[in-house]
């Protein structure tokens, strides 16, 4: 016979309303750790979809999603000539944002070097490459555009042709994928008024990079040291790139991350200690009853620990519940992975035995003889 | 008949200086196997006070306590596991029955015997016997609040019964029943007495049913005298 599912069977709904409440705070804790494994995944998929070995950018800079950074054109024809590259492609990238101020959108813009890359390498979930040279545009989902939905960007107006999923800058915005010749008229825009005052010039956009690929068998590390002497150019491995995008550009947002769950995990291992107390005053004749037949201190402090233990579980569940059905829904990736759910496995436990301390504390202090008090 | 419970010169006091009160003043009294006695005394006399000395709740300051000849208790001092004691060898049975509110009736026949390490099918046919025994059969899985306070009762004197106790201490076990309930409950501690073996030692202020005990005592003033003979309790100066 077990004393706490038969307390807690007593108290039915009440409990369950407030398992269900830990479960939402539960679901927080793990949507925080979720949305950082999705910024790690978003900020990571466009390097590794990608490719490529080396990242070639401005000297002393970190590369295009760091921070800005702009190559020569002539780049990509001087990469091509050196021992074991196969192939170089110029990369421009760039966010911006268009629209008015109540109705802004901000997307990120990526130039493939067409024909080359077409975009194939994307992974589309629908419609196609880009197959013009010109005023086609494949958009990534989380932009929220429709295949064939024309899009005015600049002087021109693009038709979307693929749609991807994933591909997001650091700050959430939705990737949009053109030729690099389109990039540069996107990104090198200016309204017809500073045109003319600029004498009817536009803006240059050089490449923000060059991805090169090596040949079979050539190490990434010996092409980074032959280019070292360049005076122009600094070079990343693909690893270095990724690293530096998790370290620098979301570290911060790590941490916060990190901290936030600090602190919800705080306030959950509160609550449920205040339930658990709540729950042993309102049992004190009973515990005292219990004391009073001789009752050990282990089959006290063991009801209460099972009691902590299965609103946790309780919460576990209706954490999981809640995020299965509610992060699809949030605005940023929440990427839930075996280890998170084992992480928040091992949390729940965590808080719900040191929760319990004050509830057994406050048994272990209640006399035997409250039951004679009547 | 062996002596199952014996004190000798108990003495407890509440508060210190003005305040002091001597609640048990060398207070001494043996029960033996089968014998039904009787506690009287005003409120605030002590029997509460020694009730709960003899039931290893409330350690008096000095005397001595011994259980079937054996010292537990030494001026304030526990010699033994008294839990291990109250476990195994002490049933109570209060004014209210105390009955756990999310347990049946059986369930909480049940608890006393899993407090002992006896659980399993052993344990829920002892409760089942233990509640056929006082007519709750057909009540075994009703919980407390579908029960009358006879039954409770009932229930609750089944729950003390349950470890096969030699000592069965009761505190006001009839005060929330009537006058026919409460007779048939003092009757019922002096048929476990007899079929049982078990000492039962009865606080009470119901005089209308003092024939039934063996031996009855008084408190007053922590102090503890015995009736010669029970017969004689119902003397028009004892009752309260």
């Amino acid at each position: 016979m077990n004393l706490a599912w038969k307390d807690i069977r007593r108290q039915g709904l009440r409990f369950v309303l407030t398992g269900l409440g830990l479960g939402l705070l539960f679901s927080v804790v793990l949507a925080m750790g979720g949305i950082y494994r999705g910024m790690v995944a978003d900020a990571t998929m466009l390097v590794d979809a990608a490719g490529a070995d080396l990242w070639v950018v401005q000297r002393d800079t970190r590369g295009p999603f760091a921070e800005r950074s702009t190559v020569p054109r002539a780049l990509e024809d001087r990469l091509r000539v050196v021992d074991g590259v196969a192939s170089a492609e110029s990369f421009t990238y760039a966010t911006i944002q268009r629209g008015d101020a109540t109705n802004a959108v901000r997307l990120g813009v990526v130039g493939l070097s067409w024909p080359m890359n077409r975009g194939e390498h994307l992974g589309l979930v629908a419609g196609r490459p880009l197959e013009a040279a010109h005023r086609e545009l494949i958009a990534d989902r989380a932009l929220g555009l429709a295949l064939g939905e024309r899009v005015p960007l600049g002087d021109d107006v693009y038709e979307v042709v693929g749609l991807t999923t994933g591909f997001v800058s650091s700050g959430g915005d939705g990737l949009a994928f053109v030729t690099e010749r389109d990039a540069d008229a996107i990104l090198g825009w200016t309204a017809p008024e500073s045109r003319r005052l600029a004498g009817g010039q536009r803006a240059e956009v050089l490449p923000s990079a060059v991805l090169v690929t090596l040949l079979p068998g050539e190490h990434a590390e010996d092409v980074k040291a032959r280019l070292g002497a360049w005076p122009d150019v600094t070079v990343w491995t693909a690893d270095e790139q990724r690293g530096l995008l998790l370290h620098g550009v979301i570290d911060k947002a790590r941490q916060q991350i990190g901290l936030f769950r600090v602190l919800l995990s705080i306030v959950s291992a509160i609550i449920v200690a205040l339930i658990l107390y709540n729950m042993t005053v309102a049992k004190s004749h009973e515990i005292a009853l219990v004391k009073l037949m001789g009752g050990r201190t282990r089959v006290v402090v063991g009801m209460i620990l099972q009691q902590a233990l299965l609103l946790g579980a309780i919460g576990y569940g209706m954490a999981i519940a809640i995020g299965s059905v509610a992060f699809e829904h949030f605005p940023r990736r929440v990427v839930i992975t075996p280890v998170e759910l084992g992480g928040l496995a091992v949390l729940v436990v965590a808080i719900s035995v040191v929760s319990s301390i004050a509830g057994i504390v406050r048994a272990l202090r209640i006399p035997p003889t409250l039951v004679l008090a009547g | 008949m062996a002596t199952v419970i014996r004190a000798e010169a108990l003495r407890k006091v509440y508060g210190q200086g003005d305040t002091e009160l001597v609640a048990l003043r060398d207070v001494s009294i043996a029960t033996e196997a089968g014998e039904v006695a009787a506690l009287l005394g005003p409120s605030g006399s002590g029997k509460s006070t020694l009730l709960t000395a003899l039931g290893l709740l409330n350690l008096p300051e000095r005397g001595r306590i011994s259980f079937a000849g054996r010292t537990v208790v030494e001026d304030g001092r526990a010699l033994v596991d008294l839990s291990a004691v109250r476990r195994s060898s002490i049933g109570f049975v209060f004014q209210k029955a105390n009955l756990i509110p999310f347990l049946t009736a059986r369930e909480n026949v049940m608890l006393a015997l899993q407090i002992n390490d006896r659980v399993g099918r052993a344990a829920d046919a002892r409760a089942r016997e233990l509640l056929g025994y006082l007519g709750l059969a057909d009540r075994a899985d009703h919980h407390p609040e579908q029960l009358s306070g006879g039954q409770q009762q009932r229930v609750a004197i089944a729950r003390a019964l349950a470890n096969h106790p030699p000592l069965i201490l009761a505190d006001e076990p009839t005060a929330a029943l009537d006058s026919h309930r409460g007779r048939d409950v003092m009757e019922l501690f002096r048929r476990i007495a007899r079929e049982q073996g078990a000492a039962v030692v009865v606080v009470t202020h119901d005089h209308r049913t003092l024939d039934v005990f063996d031996t009855v005592h008084e408190m007053e003033d922590g102090v503890l005298s015995r009736r010669p003979d029970p017969a004689t309790s119902h003397a028009p100066e004892a009752s309260p």
